[in-house]
């Protein structure tokens, strides 16, 4: 082959190649467009603006201020002077993320011992098209409607507190009026809507575990009991660490429950840490100090994500 | 179950214990059932009765009269025809426009080799770990300078180009055999051609998944129409039906037959594809 042809075919496929691509960003273009304008962009000014001041309206009166807004989140002079009690006691960031971390503590693992307990139950048994249909109902009803329809539930004289009185239990306030119950209220109302998402899940994965291993363990006489812990509960493992993760990040984001059925009330019992950045960013239009807890809401999310990722290889069976 | 060994088994078992257990075990999913069910039946109970009989002691599951006069009322008082009709423009653009350029951007993901792919995709990946509330403030002050704040379309903007959408869709695309593209190519189809004659037609099953997962978060997204949409004449169902609540906010039995009207369209949307749905979350939830 001559050193012209060579050329001339490598500048043809040059051609190729960059027709290729040419052809890739047009299928990208729509979606990237939309991606980058709507979703990229303002993730790069979510960092830039935790250090500026600004109360909205006129761009020109922004102001940059360092690391301003962090200091005065996290309470820096006051809890240099009280101690760092002052933190958790006093400071909105601190309460904030003291609700949301035993909201998040309390609601993942209930959530999966229900989760589970109903996707067990359903497995292998006939009739479970139906029930699952009612489990996952919750799941797919929106938000409004259910909160308001518990809240109402839960009032003072309401059908939750005549079943607790009926049992002896002497409770008739309204439970998002307490500021003890008003956070179980919430508990309550996102693991029974949750419950059902998670079901699905662990149903696939119980029905992807091998017959064989059911059947070799029963051979060995192993009862039920046996079986369900040496057998299927390993067999879960990857499944329980997705779904820890996912809802603990999920549970990390919770706004819509507290924004319809307490608003963070009372006092400042249920108030979280989505619900902290709303208050700041549209009703105080402080949007300096709102970007820098959304930047500590992005840095807990994305190291959950990391330990995810780190140890997603030990966890998985294949 | 089914197995030779697992029968002689059972049969060595005492049968009247199985039968027992296998009893048990629907009675406790029933119970379970009808605790799920209960606050939605709480909800049809007191949107048919008057004000004061909803907290009356003690308690009654079944309204004396059915009235079914509050249905006709919460139409007159709230604007519930503008609420859906937003809500479902919203859903239907949003779904629409994210089912098509997701598809589109997916197959060039899945079947395209070009400079930049694998740092483009990672960059569509990272987004989806960053939390929309970390960044909802820059985009809302950018929504209102390009004027779309209190529009329909500022939702539709948020919603129609999620990295989600594309993800979902490259997964599946992934799963259909090159050679079938490299086939088509050689028969002289344009790119444009195999995702129209083959990609298309092959992933209906996907597309299904996510149309009705775009539709039900759309339908029942709160804080985003919260944030955008302060006008009454723009709101959607799930802001609309809030603001009535604030409004009468004793007027539990109207309140409950206006919620139990919100939950209409989407519960048919669901028991209707429901299969897509499930298996959707079983199979793209998993792999997530």
């Amino acid at each position: 082959m001559s050193q012209t042809e060579a050329r001339r075919i490598r500048h043809r496929m040059g051609k190729q190649e960059r027709k290729n691509t040419l052809i890739a960003y047009s299928f990208l273009a729509p979606n990237f467009i939309g991606f980058a304008v709507f979703t990229l962009v303002p993730v790069l000014c979510a960092i830039a603006l935790s250090f500026f001041e600004w109360n909205g309206g006129d761009i020109s009166k922004i102001r940059f201020v360092g690391l301003d807004n962090y200091a005065s989140i996290f309470a820096v002079k006051k809890v240099a002077e009280k101690g760092i009690e002052y933190f958790f006691t006093r400071s909105d960031l601190g309460i904030t993320l003291k609700n949301t971390v035993f909201y998040t503590i309390v609601t993942v693992p209930l959530t999966i011992v229900c989760a589970l307990a109903l996707a067990i139950l359903l497995n292998k048994i006939k009739g479970a098209l139906f029930f699952r249909t009612v489990f996952f109902f919750p799941y797919v009803s929106s938000m409004v409607a259910i909160c308001v329809c518990w809240s109402f539930m839960m009032m003072k004289n309401g059908p939750v507190n005549q079943i607790i009185m009926a049992l002896g239990i002497n409770f008739n306030k309204s439970w998002t009026a307490d500021s003890t119950m008003a956070m179980w209220a919430i508990i309550l109302v996102s693991v029974w809507r949750n419950m059902g998402y998670y079901m699905v899940l662990y149903l696939a994965a119980l029905q992807g575990i091998p017959k064989e291993l059911t059947e070799a363990a029963t051979v060995d006489g192993a009862n039920k009991w046996q079986q369900f812990l040496h057998v299927t509960l390993p067999q879960l493992k990857p499944t329980t660490f997705f779904v820890s993760v996912m809802m603990v990040i999920s549970c990390f984001k919770i706004f819509d429950v507290v924004a319809i059925m307490t608003e963070g009330g009372p006092g400042r019992a249920t108030k979280m840490l989505v619900t902290y950045i709303y208050d700041e960013a549209f009703s105080k239009i402080r949007y300096g100090s709102a970007s820098a807890i959304a930047m500590v809401l992005l840095i807990i999310v994305l190291l959950v994500t990391i330990i995810q990722f780190s140890s997603e290889k030990k966890f998985s069976n294949d | 179950m089914e197995s030779t060994i697992h029968g002689r088994e059972i049969r060595k078992d005492n049968p009247v214990l199985r039968k027992v257990f296998r009893v048990a075990v629907w009675i406790v999913l029933i119970a379970l059932a009808a605790f799920t069910l209960i606050p939605f039946f709480w909800m049809i109970s007191s949107s048919l009765k008057i004000d004061r009989e909803v907290f009356a002691f003690p308690m009654r599951w079944i309204p004396e009269t059915f009235h079914w006069e509050n249905y006709s009322l919460i139409w007159q008082r709230v604007p519930l025809v503008t609420y859906f009709k937003n809500t479902a423009f919203i859903a239907l653009m949003v779904t629409l426009l994210q089912t098509l350029t997701s598809s589109f951007a997916a197959y060039a993901f899945a079947k395209l080799n070009f400079k930049g792919r694998d740092v483009l995709f990672l960059c569509y990946i990272g987004t989806i770990a960053v939390p929309w509330q970390a960044y909802m403030l820059p985009q809302f002050i950018m929504m209102g300078y390009i004027g779309l704040y209190d529009t329909p379309w500022a939702m539709v903007a948020l919603q129609a180009f999620s990295a989600f959408g594309v993800f979902l869709m490259r997964q599946f695309y992934r799963s259909i055999p090159t050679e079938l593209c490299e086939a088509a190519r050689l028969d002289g189809l344009s790119e444009y051609g195999i995702w129209a004659r083959i990609m298309l037609p092959l992933s209906k099953a996907a597309i299904a998944t996510l149309v009705i997962f775009t539709f039900v978060n759309t339908w029942n997204d709160f804080m985003g129409p919260m944030i955008y949409l302060t006008n009454d004449a723009n709101k959607t169902i799930q802001v609309g039906l809030r603001r009535f609540i604030q409004q009468y906010s004793s007027d539990y039995h109207l309140i409950m037959a206006a919620s139990l009207c919100s939950l209409v369209p989407v519960s048919v949307v669901f028991l209707c594809l429901q299969r897509y749905f499930i298996e959707g979350i079983a199979t793209s939830g998993l792999k997530g």
